[in-house]
């Protein structure tokens, strides 16, 4: 097999994006936004629910490639119970992550199993399928109900 | 017995007129298709969004550059009259493929992108008012949709949609049902890009002449495959993209009936599309150039007559032929991979493969195929109504050119094997 292909479809992608995690609508959610990437149809809304200033729980629904669907079932797993703005910091590592590399930092130990994404770098055609759900978490945060990767 | 079969049945002849059709000779036309990506020989299979560049195209376009440049229908110099000469000749080679009646009924535009919204903005402004309706298929591509979406919220006027069955092929019945005395204009596709479905443009037309409605076919897939005829069709415009059709990018055609081209007000203001101007009034230019402001895209123009003439000398009817055999080996190769379901089975199509795969997005599918030299599209292909129709957020989708053979949808097959045993 195609070594830079296992770097990209690692078992925890493939795992996560066939079995997505907290895929469901949530009942009572404060916030919602709905996230697009034209180039290729992927779409997704992700759910949250915002108690005492902490992300008390979240969800999200949509279709989209391995990728897409990896990445917010990560994020899902990555921010419930955090404050809002430790999410956005998180947004930002993940996004350098994705755009500039795992070399332009030092992984973060705290990055933990989002550290999978990394190999989605080598193919810059594929990084918005994985920014998508974090682009959509941003908006949902912010109040925005749509946002595209383009 | 399933269209499979019967679409095998017709084989023998077809394979009888490929004989004299030598795909490798066809090949070396091509000069990019001997190049190596990853390290693997390029596997083509995308032809449907952009078709590779035959050396005579590029040699047609570079000697343009190299020894005739300079602008038309402007200078008295004589490299001025030769570049004219050479973009007349180029109008007169697309009225010969399209075989329409006069060179006027030709008007270079940017691609069929262009063709349509020029007819949906000056024909389409005139003629179609509140209450008015348009009506297009279930199959068209992104740009037969949205221009006309844009005329009817202008106007006032009612979007009309033709459904199409399991097969992908378009519900003639309902179609009738939906044209009448409302309807002013048809726009369809002659082939689907995202199916191949092969549209029955004849029957159409006569269809919406008798409600006095006039017909716009999106030619764009059809012009590489099939030999087009405008005044069998009997249609009022066909519209057409350059580099679907061997030819380079950023050049297209729209055949327009001479009558209504001449009644069309103009698109564009600028250059060219003039006969006088002064400050209080500009007299228009008669068509074609009515509707070419501004300089043309002359060295695109010359490229699509040089692809006009490799198609004529390879012979439409033999890449046809040649076509067909390759896209029933694809049809039978591909069925017989498992959880594989391919959408567009229509009995008359051409030149696409769509399918997709149980549990592996179409996205992966072709960034593993990639991996492999192996170029296919993935996504919803401009098409998203029609994707939604089947349940479906995207397809991947292989597609043909004169150059594609069975060895190329072998390489696809052994590909998917490859994605399935990465997923599995």
């Amino acid at each position: 097999m195609n070594v830079d292909l296992r770097d990209l479809y690692q078992e925890v992608i493939i795992d996560h994006g066939r079995h997505p995690r907290n895929f469901r609508a949530l009942k009572g959610a404060t916030h919602t936004a709905e996230g697009f990437n034209p180039l290729c149809g992927d779409q997704l809304r992700i759910y949250l629910k915002l108690t005492d200033g902490l992300i008390s729980d979240i969800a999200f629904q949509g279709s989209g490639c391995v990728i897409s669907q990896a990445s917010a079932s990560l994020l899902t797993q990555a921010v419930k119970g955090q404050k809002p703005e430790q999410a956005l910091a998180l947004f930002d590592r993940v996004h350098a992550l994705l755009t500039e590399g795992p070399n332009a930092q030092q992984t973060p130990p705290e990055l933990g199993k989002l550290a999978v994404l990394a190999g989605v770098w080598e193919f810059p055609v594929r990084v918005k399928c994985a920014t998508l759900a974090w682009h959509t978490l941003r908006s949902a945060l912010a109040g925005e109900p749509q946002v595209s990767t383009e | 017995m399933s269209k499979l079969e019967s679409s095998f049945q017709v084989l023998p002849k077809r394979l009888e007129a490929r004989a004299d059709y030598d795909v490798e000779r066809v090949r070396q036309a091509f000069p990019i298709l001997a190049e190596s990506i990853y390290g693997k020989p390029l596997i083509y299979l995308d032809s449907a969004a952009t078709s590779q560049k035959p050396q005579v195209v590029i040699d047609a376009m570079s000697r343009f550059f190299l020894k005739e440049n300079a602008n038309v229908h402007r200078g008295v110099h004589y490299l001025s009259v030769r570049a004219t000469e050479a973009y007349d000749q180029a109008r007169a080679k697309v009225q010969g493929f399209l075989n329409a009646e006069h060179v006027e009924d030709i008007v270079f535009v940017r691609g069929t992108t262009e063709a349509v919204n020029l007819v949906a903005q000056t024909y389409g402004k005139v003629h179609v008012q509140a209450g008015d309706e348009v009506l297009i298929s279930a199959m068209e591509h992104h740009s037969n949709i949205v221009p006309w979406q844009m005329l009817c919220e202008q106007t006032g006027a009612r979007l009309r949609v033709a459904p199409i069955n399991d097969a992908g092929e378009l519900q003639l019945a309902e179609l009738e049902r939906l044209i009448g005395p409302r309807t002013k204009l048809v726009a369809v596709a002659h082939v689907s890009n995202v199916l191949g479905t092969v549209n029955p443009i004849q029957r159409i037309v006569q269809l919406a002449h008798a409600w006095g409605a006039r017909v716009l076919v999106d030619g764009a897939q059809a012009a590489p495959h099939l030999q087009v005829d405008v005044q069998a069709l009997d249609c009022d415009f066909y519209a057409l993209s350059g580099h679907k059709m061997y030819g380079p990018t950023g050049i297209g055609v729209l055949y327009g009936r001479r009558e209504l081209l001449e009644a069309m007000p103009p698109y564009q203001g600028g250059g060219d599309m003039i006969l006088s101007v002064s400050f209080e009034k500009t007299l228009y230019n008669k068509p074609p150039y009515r509707f070419e402001a501004g300089t043309p895209n002359m060295v695109g123009a010359i490229g699509l007559g040089a692809a006009i003439d490799f198609l004529a000398a390879l012979g439409p009817k033999a890449i046809a032929a040649h076509e067909q055999g390759v896209l029933a080996y694809g049809q039978r190769a591909l069925a017989a991979v498992p959880g594989l379901r391919l959408i567009g089975t229509a009995a008359d199509k051409v030149g696409v493969l769509a399918f997709v795969l149980d549990g592996i997005h179409p996205h992966d599918i072709g960034t593993i195929l990639d991996r492999e030299g192996i170029a296919i599209r993935t996504g919803h292909h401009c098409a998203q109504p029609l994707l939604q129709r089947f349940g479906l957020a995207a397809t991947a989708r292989a597609s043909l050119g004169c150059y594609s053979r069975e060895q190329d949808i072998d390489a696809l097959v052994a590909g998917l094997a490859k994605v399935q045993e990465l997923f599995r």
